[in-house]
């Protein structure tokens, strides 16, 4: 580990919570968390700890390894070290299915909907781990297949109405426009109870105005629901203002960690994004 | 907001789901008319039970293929497990129970939960593998389980009843009788598969897989067909649900298997080959996946036609492989599609869109 | 000695199913689909030969070059005809036109040369080389499709290694759409691959032939499938692959029919298979590709 101290600059603050998660369990902790992929450590000894109910911004450079990060959380791939708590559980041999059930839920940064499903169904896919009946009951419609249906039914319709998404629930999904696709990502994530939600670049794409809808739609879901996100993106203004700890990543290293305030007075982060200042200059 | 609206049977889908049905009533009274008014020829009535066997074959091979997405080229294995566990249950039976629609009757669910097995015991393997891999391991059982059954002997006798392989040590006692012979496959079967039953089967695997799709587990299917990832993000058991599409297309496919046996007084292994897979894809694809209708259609369409091209005899094989060839490429070629959309004066404006 | 007789059979039939794989193999690598009507192909190119020695008494040599003539010939126009327009289409139906594409052979076949099975005569005769004082004899035609095996397996490594041509049917079965930018000729690729393949199919179906001599329209069909199981054994795409996959694929087979029992050889054959592809899902040397999230 030739990490030269010039270079990478760590603000001591690591475990730096918000006041009001102080006193409860951070809902993720990574220690020393890492991977090699194709020979190469795409990210290394990544130590990352999320308040329970804080909003957390993930930003670097193009191929900084932030996607990896929410690949490693969620175990599309499995961390060849370190060890990540979710809610003080050690998530070690779980897959995806199981991280999810356990209480994260993401997005992506290339939209993965279920393209052929309608919105709701989109939405009650995500639901099927709160449903109880069996193979049988839906077969030959036994009442309680009716009763879950419905009470799923509303549940999404209400969750898609924080993104005034209620009317689209009968579209397939693959024909909704590009911001909306975006949003019933988030939707459908929602509906697995997380209690971290992953974004990927929710603001890919949009205009100013969408972003800014966007952003209020996630104070808002952040408010409602009470859980802690982590956020990648590349739009500053969202990530500066909604945020309320940052993470900077770069070449697979955390570079920085802090307040919006700190981080934009941070020299390493300035080097990274910016480049270093020919001495001469 | 109506009920109906509420669990999510889209007008559209509800209306297809009823037309479906609805079609299929229509079809099995017409036919029925026609049959005992003397009105159908004797070769087609003979082809009403094959119909109803392929249509079902149909119909479960869509939930793999349509609804799950998964190609499987051995669909007629699972065919073949069934028409030879039901048939030898119905020959077991045939003292004990001498009323034919009940005997037809366990004999399919005793295929059925054959077929489930062997899917279940195929599914392990299989399920693990993804695309053109898994479609050729599917093939692959297919070619195991017909020469598993052209090797296998069964017999009973007052002892109970005796298995073999590869040769016929079953040694059976006077009296005794040998049901599965080996590449002879059974003889001597009673013809107790009847129109009427194998409509009530369509009906039934209609139900089955309507109602199944329109569930929780048909979303889950349908979801993992579209976005394997994502299903997985949103906590999806993908090896479950998986399981549960090729179970029970495997059940459905083996009460058809028994349909169809009970039918013909010789069964072989050999009839239930790759191109009865093929042939069963086929109905499939140009039904449209995940199209129930137009796989019962094409099911029953392209039974009748290969007879109706009789007269042909030597050609129709021939125009057979021309029509699937043609009827492929209009349907999946935009210049073509333009071409025959610009042909068809009423059809344009919707075509266009 | 049995064995070591079993073993030379075994690898003889193999190098033919490595020869039918190899057009399974490279057409699936650029085209992605399977080509069903490839075992059919090899029965034409077993007709065509079969006329050419049997009815106008051609030496056996110019037989096979006039099946691969014609089976080259047929490649380009099947593929031409029934798979380019689908080049978009969903490979379900791409598949079922393949099928569609082999069943019209066949009947086209059935129709044209009827039938009736008939006797090819060995492009080489039936002698054979007696080994270790006639303790172990390897028939001509065995040797002769070994042999052809190997050099086919060379010159077409060194052709898609080193020229030009090679050099785009790589590049095309990597990427169609940036081959094309890059100047490359995708459709005349995907031709030049169909081609290769189907006279790689005649020359496999002349060796068969001379093997197992009775030649009917139904007579690609198995050594078709078995040979598109030998390509997905040996993981699809990859020539090396193909070989491998052909070459084991045809000594388990012969070891089977040998040592347990012959008419359950080929579900041993696809048992082997099934294992395989468990322990190794992309085939033997089949590379695994991850999606990228």
């Amino acid at each position: 580990m030739a990490k030269s101290k010039t270079k990478y600059v760590s603000i001591p603050s690591t475990t730096i919570l918000p006041e009001r998660d102080a006193s409860r369990e951070p809902v993720l902790k990574c220690v020393n968390l890492g991977i090699t992929l194709g020979g190469i450590k795409a990210v290394e000894d990544f130590n990352f700890t999320v308040g329970r109910t804080e909003i957390v911004g993930l930003i670097g450079p193009n191929g900084a390894g932030k996607t990896t990060v929410f690949n490693l959380l969620t175990k599309v791939y499995q961390p060849t070290t370190g060890t990540i708590l979710l809610n003080g559980r050690d998530t070690h041999g779980m897959n995806t299915m199981q991280v999810n059930r356990a209480g994260i839920a993401r997005t992506f940064q290339n939209i993965r909907l279920f393209k052929n499903l309608s919105v709701v169904d989109n939405v009650k896919a995500a639901m099927n781990n709160d449903m109880r009946y069996n193979m049988l009951s839906a077969i030959l419609r036994l009442p309680n297949y009716r009763r879950e249906e419905i009470a799923a039914h509303r549940r999404a319709l209400k969750l898609l109405s924080i993104f005034d998404m209620q009317d689209m629930a009968d579209v397939r999904a693959g024909s909704l426009p590009y911001g909306a696709q975006r949003r019933l990502e988030i939707v459908r994530a929602l509906a697995t109870n997380p209690s971290l939600l992953l974004l990927d670049e929710p603001a890919a794409g949009m205009n100013p105005s969408e972003t800014a809808d966007l952003m209020d739609n996630i104070r808002k879901v952040h408010e409602m629901f009470q859980i802690a996100i982590i956020l990648i993106e590349h739009d500053m203004s969202l990530v500066m203002n909604i945020c309320e700890g940052i993470c900077v990543l770069n070449f697979g290293h955390v570079i920085a960690k802090g307040t919006p305030d700190e981080i934009q007075s941070n020299p390493a982060v300035i080097e990274a994004y910016l480049g270093r200042r020919k001495e001469s200059a | 907001m109506t009920m109906r609206r509420l669990i999510n049977l889209k007008r559209v889908e509800a209306r297809r789901i009823y037309l479906t049905y609805g079609i299929v009533i229509l079809a099995y009274i017409i036919c029925q008319t026609m049959s005992s008014t003397k009105f159908l020829s004797s070769s087609m009535r003979g082809m009403l039970v094959p119909i109803c066997a392929y249509m079902v074959m149909a119909v479960s091979l869509n939930l793999v293929v349509g609804i799950s997405g998964e190609l499987s080229l051995g669909h007629a294995g699972f065919m073949s497990v069934g028409a030879f566990s039901g048939v030898a249950t119905a020959i077991l039976l045939q003292k004990v129970l001498p009323f034919a629609p009940v005997r037809l009757a366990i004999a399919m669910i005793v295929a059925a939960i054959f077929a489930a097995f062997a899917g279940f015991l195929i599914g392990i393997p299989v399920l693990r593998l993804k695309g053109d891999y898994l479609a050729i391991v599917t093939l692959a059982f297919g070619e195991i389980i017909k020469s598993i059954l052209n090797n296998f002997y069964m017999g009973v006798d007052s002892g109970g009843i005796h298995f073999s392989m590869l040769t016929d040590t079953t040694r059976l006692l006077k009296g005794g009788r040998l049901i599965i012979k080996g590449p002879m496959g059974i003889s001597g079967i009673q013809k107790i598969s009847t129109f009427p039953a194998g409509f009530i089967l369509v009906m039934i695997a209609l139900m089955i897989v309507f109602n199944l799709v329109n569930s929780r587990s048909g979303r889950a299917f349908m979801a993992i067909r579209d976005d394997r990832i994502a299903a997985e993000s949103i906590g999806l058991d993908i090896t479950k649900y998986k399981m549960m599409a090729f179970v029970t297309s495997a059940a459905l496919a083996g009460a058809a298997g028994a349909l169809f046996a009970m039918n013909y007084s010789t069964i072989v292994a050999n009839k239930f080959d790759f191109n009865t897979s093929i042939l069963i894809l086929v109905f499939v694809v140009l039904g449209g996946q995940g199209n129930m209708l137009g796989g019962i259609i094409a099911a029953a369409v392209l039974t009748i036609l290969p007879e109706k091209l009789r007269q042909f005899s030597d050609y129709r094989m021939l125009l057979y492989a021309i029509i699937l060839i043609v009827m492929m490429l209009a349907t999946n070629n935009a210049e073509i599609k333009n071409f025959l959309t610009r042909l068809n004066p009423f059809k344009r404006k919707e075509e266009v869109e | 000695m049995i064995f070591l007789n079993f073993f030379i059979s075994g690898i003889s039939l193999g190098s033919i199913y490595a020869i039918i794989a190899l057009g399974y193999t490279m057409v699936y690598g650029i085209a992605k689909m399977l080509n069903f009507a490839h075992g059919d192909v090899i029965m034409v190119g077993a007709y065509v030969c079969f006329y050419a020695i049997s009815r106008y008494g051609l030496n056996p040599f110019v037989g096979v070059a006039l099946a691969m003539a014609a089976c080259t010939l047929l490649g380009i126009i099947v593929e031409r005809l029934a798979y380019k327009p689908l080049r978009q289409a969903p490979s379900l139906a791409v598949l079922i036109t393949a099928i569609g594409m082999s069943y019209f052979l066949q009947n086209t076949a059935l129709l044209l040369w009827s039938s009736n099975p008939k006797v090819f005569p060995s492009i080489i005769g039936r002698g054979s080389f007696k080994l270790f004082e006639g303790a172990l004899s390897v028939s001509h035609v065995t040797a002769l499709t070994i042999a052809t095996c190997l050099i086919i397996m060379v010159v077409l490594s060194l052709f898609i290694s080193k020229t030009k041509l090679g050099k785009a049917m790589r590049a095309c079965s990597e990427d169609k759409g940036a081959a094309q930018l890059m100047g490359i000729n995708v459709n005349a690729t995907i031709s030049l691959t169909f081609a290769i393949g189907s006279g790689l199919a005649a020359i496999a179906g002349a060796l068969l032939c001379s093997a197992y001599p009775t030649l009917m329209p139904t007579t690609g069909s198995l050594p078709g499938i078995k040979a598109f199981t030998a390509a997905v054994f040996g993981g699809i795409g990859s020539i090396p692959g193909a070989f491998l996959g052909g070459i084991m694929l045809g000594v388990i087979e012969i070891f089977a029919k040998a040592y347990i029992s012959s008419q359950l050889s080929d579900a041993v054959v696809f048992g082997v298979l099934i294992v395989v592809l468990l322990v190794k899902p992309s085939g033997l040397l089949g590379k695994q590709t991850q999606e990228k999230v």
